[in-house]
């Protein structure tokens, strides 16, 4: 038996979080799939807390200009602009 | 085309002169060229047409490669069957009922079919690695830092790396030589490689070569698989190489510490993916998170999906030390258990996949089967490793690949073993 049941709310309420509009029976699918998925990732629980040592230093450059995309360039895939801006929904 | 390795065939040519002057190669269809479309196998992008190339795809051209396609892919990488594509499945040439694997599959099927001298691909969880051994090719996925990522359309950062796919373990190693080496656009890359070659280690030579045998990745294995895997095996001893089993019990916990941090890291990537500075123009009416969510619908499938809120859970209030925080515990162990594997033996050997082929259309119905098929190669990705599956014969027909996995920054030993098994 999962530790982690789903039911279909939990996956309607996560689709929100991510931003993905779902149909019915998508949320159908997803529930069985996710129940399936999440009981298996339930293995996780046994592991065992490791030290971790990293040997990694941060990469640090100066902050100098230099060229990039153009204006022009960096809107020529966006589906909608308007005076050089992107152009988006309004956001309330 | 037959095979339908390609989402979109052109010519890029590259430089005069150069250690790949007069070859071709065949590119991964979520490595940016600049004027190229590049879709990622996904409806989101399939108008994106990038304004630079990837730094991989520069060193192609000043090589003197001639790029001819970008390669069909599962979308954003996300599978192991190439069957997630938006735009249709790729057959396997070797036996076209069967899938090429993935998520690279149009790279290996090209290679395979002979569309393309070499490929590259991306391998984020053996999607390099899993078609190379479907369709009897070479693949390598190098060092997590050996190869630059700047134009890789991200899915799950820390642990992607791009590598060649070749006929032969001579060619991979060719290509790698080119795409190696630090780039200051992607600071996660590593001064290992500026001038490191590789080509030269192809040279078949394991007297003394020590090999080790996780023996978590032969267990559960088909049967076929694993004969094979061993004939092999007996032949790199006959050539005065020494195998011995090993125990990584972490291992165990690989697949699905894998899939909470890639899902987890693909939710917070493919956020990005909101309909407004690319993807696709929408009808929808609303306010920007509702138009936002419309977009998103439409154009991501189903796997992405599944992935990107599976990951959103993940990370969720209530969930992130349940299965974020433990599966960085398993990453942290499973590092530890190949530091002390590789402490012992030069490489670690496997089946590269423990399956053969699947038919197309076998595994979509049920995700959890399809990431179980990903045992043998995640471990390697957690555990930042290079890795090169090599083809070891036939079961059935079919290819089986053997997996080599060296130390960190150690892709000469697994080239020099790999080209023994050619022998």
């Amino acid at each position: 038996m999962s530790e982690t049941p789903v039911d279909p709310d939990d996956v309607r309420h996560v689709a929100d979080l991510a931003r993905i509009d779902l149909d019915e029976d998508e949320v159908d699918r997803f529930t069985v799939q996710f129940a399936d998925i999440l009981s298996y990732f339930d293995a996780l629980d046994d592991v065992p807390e490791v030290d971790t040592e990293a040997d990694l230093v941060n990469v640090m450059r100066e902050d100098e200009v230099r060229d990039g995309l153009s204006q022009e360039e960096a809107l020529q895939n966006a589906p909608e602009t308007e005076d050089g801006y992107f152009k988006g929904p309004s956001v309330s | 085309m037959s095979i339908d390795a390609f989402i979109t065939e052109t010519t890029i040519d590259g430089a005069d002169d150069g250690p790949l002057a007069g070859h071709t190669v065949a590119v991964k269809d979520n490595i940016s060229t600049e004027g190229v479309r590049t879709t990622c196998g996904s409806a989101m992008l399939d108008g994106y047409v990038p304004p630079y190339d990837a730094t991989v795809v520069e060193r192609l051209k000043a090589a003197g490669a001639t790029i001819v396609g970008k390669t069909n892919m599962d979308e954003f990488g996300m599978g192991t069957t190439t069957e997630t594509s938006a735009f249709g499945p790729t057959k396997n040439p070797v036996d076209e009922s069967r899938v090429p694997g993935g998520s690279s599959g149009g790279s290996a099927a090209a290679v395979a079919a002979g569309e393309a001298d070499f490929a590259l691909g991306s391998d984020t969880g053996g999607s390099i690695r899993c078609p190379a051994a479907f369709c009897g090719v070479v693949g390598i996925k190098p060092t997590y830092g050996l190869v630059s990522r700047y134009g890789l359309v991200a899915y799950a950062n820390s642990l992607e790396q791009i590598g060649p796919l070749a006929p032969t373990v001579e060619g991979a190693a060719d290509v790698l030589e080119v795409i190696a080496g630090p780039d200051e656009r992607d600071a996660t890359t590593r001064e290992a490689g500026a001038d490191a070659t590789y080509a030269d280690a192809a040279d078949g030579d394991v007297e003394g070569l020590t090999i080790g045998v996780p023996t978590e990745l032969i267990e559960g294995a088909d049967e076929r698989v694993v004969e094979t895997f061993e004939d092999t095996l007996a032949d790199l001893e006959a050539q005065g190489a020494d195998t011995h089993e090993v125990s990584l019990p972490s291992i165990e916990r690989a697949v699905q510490a894998y899939y909470v941090i890639a899902m987890s890291e693909a939710s917070s990537n493919l956020a990005r993916f909101d309909g407004v500075r690319y993807g696709p123009a929408t009808e929808a009416e609303g306010n920007w998170n509702e138009t936002f969510a419309a977009v998103r619908e439409e154009g991501f499938g189903d796997e992405v999906k599944r992935r990107v809120l599976l990951g959103t859970y993940a990370l969720s209030a209530g969930y992130h030390d349940k299965y974020y925080a433990k599966a960085q515990d398993a990453r942290a162990w499973l590092k530890q258990d190949f530091d002390e594997a590789l402490a012992e033996a030069d490489v670690l050997a496997s089946p590269t996949m423990p399956v053969l082929p699947f038919e197309l259309g076998e595994s979509l119905d049920d995700p959890l089967q399809m990431y179980l098929a990903d045992a043998n190669t995640v471990p390697v990705n957690l555990a930042n490793l290079p890795a090169i599956s090599v083809p070891a014969g036939e079961a059935d027909g079919l290819p089986v690949g053997l997996q080599l996995i060296g130390p960190a920054f150690g892709e000469r030993e697994i080239i020099r073993a790999a080209s023994a098994v050619e022998a």
